[in-house]
């Protein structure tokens, strides 16, 4: 990389001459650690990925452990090397260019700082790699230390530092270099509680100050729900949806991703014969899930449904309302008895068994607009609004050995 | 210290030192232990003696500081053996580096024989390597004498080096690297300004046992030598007959310079480490 396209400012006057493309692509990405790695399914970590994470965004990997998505961070830093498919940065291919060419930053879960150098040394590392002036480097390491602010700790050691300094070390000595992207692997992972949500807020500040695009990768769905301008799902090495926070909260794709988003419902049924009519939206067809005695679930209809196929549909816990009586018309009602309820302060959560013997869980808010605050053992009926019914795509098939054309569900 | 503590935390201290005085008491018998021959030989260069019998105190006196370099042979003996040691810290250091990283770090096919066969090579009797060295040395036609030495002690030296670096390498946490190539550093110079910065006090203490083990040679020395004279060889054919007090003043000096260095490698480690 030339040291040029380093002292340059964040791209912008790049998009005068190229049309304003993705910052980064995956196309049809898989890494298969072969027989090495036991355990990850099928032998590859990640098995076919497909991502646009457009210029200045803040995007987020979000999944459990082993679901691939730190092997994806790692393949655009370039420390692992992808088995098949391309990654591009700013249109060029990266497959095969050492991690010390590729105009990008990662920001590690354990920070890796230098415990041999001074904090400011640290920071200057890259810079004083690709020669930057020293004059230069003094200005620009004085001036992010001042926007982590730690601008008076520049002497100390890491190891003197606290996990919430020593983090914003790490992230100070990968933005002074103005990465074309900054990877962060769990950032946060290691501060406490307190410590974290207020780091949330100041990466927030910092990625909107510096506009570089930021791809964040974490487990925490509440952290990825605050931060994120996009969140990839990722599930046993695939991309289950991708999406903004509210689209993948509250229309996730796959009952995974409404398992592993938010506390979720979900229930299940086949398409009732007579379940098709045009709901409360105009124009919008809408299907029925008979549960049987009066019980049913009114739902946006999936695209080529049939009366009689089975179908999965998932609602949030504070769309549901409780009543006493059965509402009438074309909503959904389940009957169910309450067997737990939890005071959280805010809102209240109550766990409905229902009829058919599937758990749901409630929330309803303590401002005193509850139409029903039942107790224990309570018989209640439960409703929502047809738009809160999300049907769910069938999670995709385990393939027993996908080969690195398996396509990834959108 | 006493006057500033509050009353029961002077008692709860005074008690427990009662409670560990009998292992304070087996600690100092065992560093006296350790420390008697030192004190004895650091003592008799001080010893006014008169001619080569050094056994008795006759007295304190400098002289043998002096001069330190009055008996030309014992000089020429420590210049070449300092001389040997210096090349085998540099040699053995240089080729047991690699290989105490590469322990450390990697899983390899054949890990466990390299293991096997660095701890074999400490195992091994000294007499039986001088020995066999000699053999070897004479059925490939080698003329015995510095070189050979060097041959020898870099031999023996290696995998004190590969140990101590190895060691060293496991605490090493393998992303710092990967941070700095992350950063622009290519590989040499990610190894140069983050990995071998933090190995240091690894390798040093390595080059310093080989120094050490080097000068202290005999066994394998003698047998590979010869006509070269080392120190310890001088000492051990000095013996028969009184050894002058100008070897405790070297021996004296040659510790002394030890503990220095040691005591800075230590100060460096400690640093680097924040």
């Amino acid at each position: 990389m030339a040291p040029d396209t380093l002292a340059a400012p964040p791209p912008a006057h790049d998009t005068a001459t190229t049309p304003p493309g993705p910052a980064i692509s995956l196309v049809d990405v898989v890494k298969d650690y072969g027989g090495d790695r036991k355990g990850a399914a099928n032998g590859a970590a990640v098995r076919g990925v497909d991502l646009d994470i457009g210029e200045g965004e803040f995007f987020s990997l979000l999944g459990p452990s082993g679901c691939g998505k730190t092997t994806t961070l790692r393949m655009i830093a370039g420390f692992e090397e992808p088995t098949g498919g391309r990654i591009l940065l700013h249109g060029r291919d990266m497959v095969g260019v050492p991690p010390d060419q590729r105009d990008v930053n990662l920001v590690f879960q354990s920070y890796a700082l230098f415990p041999h150098l001074s904090v400011a040394d640290n920071v200057a590392f890259g810079l004083r790699r690709h020669r930057v002036p020293k004059g230069e480097i003094h200005d620009r390491v004085d001036r992010m230390l001042h926007t982590v602010e730690l601008a008076d700790k520049a002497d100390r050691r890491p190891r003197q530092l606290s996990g919430g300094q020593q983090q914003r070390v790490a992230l100070a000595r990968a933005l002074v270099n103005r990465p074309r992207a900054l990877l962060l692997d769990e950032p946060l992972g290691a501060l406490d509680l307190k410590l974290r949500q207020s780091m949330q807020l100041e990466l927030k500040r910092i990625q909107r100050e510096v506009g570089i695009t930021f791809v964040y990768v974490t487990h925490d769905q509440a952290e990825a729900l605050t931060m994120s301008d996009r969140i990839a799902v990722m599930n046993g090495g695939l991309v289950e949806q991708v999406g903004p926070p509210r689209e993948v909260y509250e229309r996730p794709a796959t009952a995974f991703v409404a398992g592993f988003i938010g506390t979720s419902n979900v229930l299940s049924g086949r398409l009732a014969d007579s379940g098709t009519g045009s709901g409360a939206e105009a124009g919008a067809r809408t299907g029925v899930l008979d549960l049987g005695d009066g019980q049913q679930v009114v739902l946006p209809l999936p695209e080529g449904a049939a009366a009689g196929s089975p179908v999965e549909v998932t609602v949030r816990p504070e769309k549901i309302t409780l009543g006493a009586a059965p509402p009438t018309g074309r909503v959904s009602r389940i009957r169910g008895t309450v067997e737990e309820v939890v005071y959280l302060g805010t809102s209240s959560s109550y766990a409905v068994r229902t009829a058919t013997g599937t758990e749901l869980t409630v929330f309803q808010p303590n401002d005193g607009t509850a139409a029903l605050t039942p107790g224990r053992g309570d018989t209640v009926w439960l409703t929502w609004a047809t738009a809160h019914s999300y049907p769910l795509a069938p999670a995709p098939a385990p393939a027993p050995a996908p080969g690195p054309d398996a396509p990834a569900p959108r | 210290m006493t006057t500033t503590a509050t009353p029961s935390r002077t008692v709860r201290r005074r008690r427990a030192v009662r409670r560990g005085s009998g292992l304070r008491l087996w600690t100092w018998l065992v560093i006296g232990w350790l420390l008697l021959p030192i004190a004895v030989m650091i003592l008799f260069g001080f010893n006014d003696t008169s001619g080569k019998v050094n056994f008795t105190w006759q007295g304190f006196t400098l002289t043998w500081y002096e001069h330190l370099f009055a008996i030309p042979n014992l000089t020429d003996a420590l210049l070449n053996s300092l001389g040997i040691g210096l090349v085998v810290a540099v040699v053995a250091t240089l080729l047991g580096t690699p290989i105490g990283m590469a322990l450390g770090r990697y899983r390899f096919r054949g890990r466990g024989s390299v293991d096997l066969l660095l701890f074999a090579a400490i195992a091994a009797p000294e007499i039986a390597l001088g020995a066999a060295l000699l053999s070897l040395f004479i059925i490939l036609g080698v003329p015995r004498g510095y070189g050979t030495v060097v041959v020898a002690h870099v031999a023996f030296c290696i995998p004190y080096v590969a140990i101590t670096v190895r060691a060293r390498m496991a605490g090493y946490d393998p992303t710092l690297e990967e941070a700095a190539r992350d950063l622009g550093a290519g590989p040499w110079t990610a190894f140069r300004l983050v990995t071998l910065p933090m190995l240091l006090p690894g390798v040093v203490s390595g080059a310093l046992l080989c120094f050490a083990l080097s000068v202290d040679d005999y066994v394998i020395t003698s047998f590979n030598a010869g006509r070269t004279v080392t120190f310890p060889l001088w000492v051990y054919s000095a013996a028969r007959t009184g050894v002058p007090p100008q070897v405790n003043v070297m021996g004296t000096l040659i510790f002394a310079a030890g503990l220095l260095v040691a005591g800075a490698n230590v100060l460096l480690a400690r640093r680097r480490a924040g």
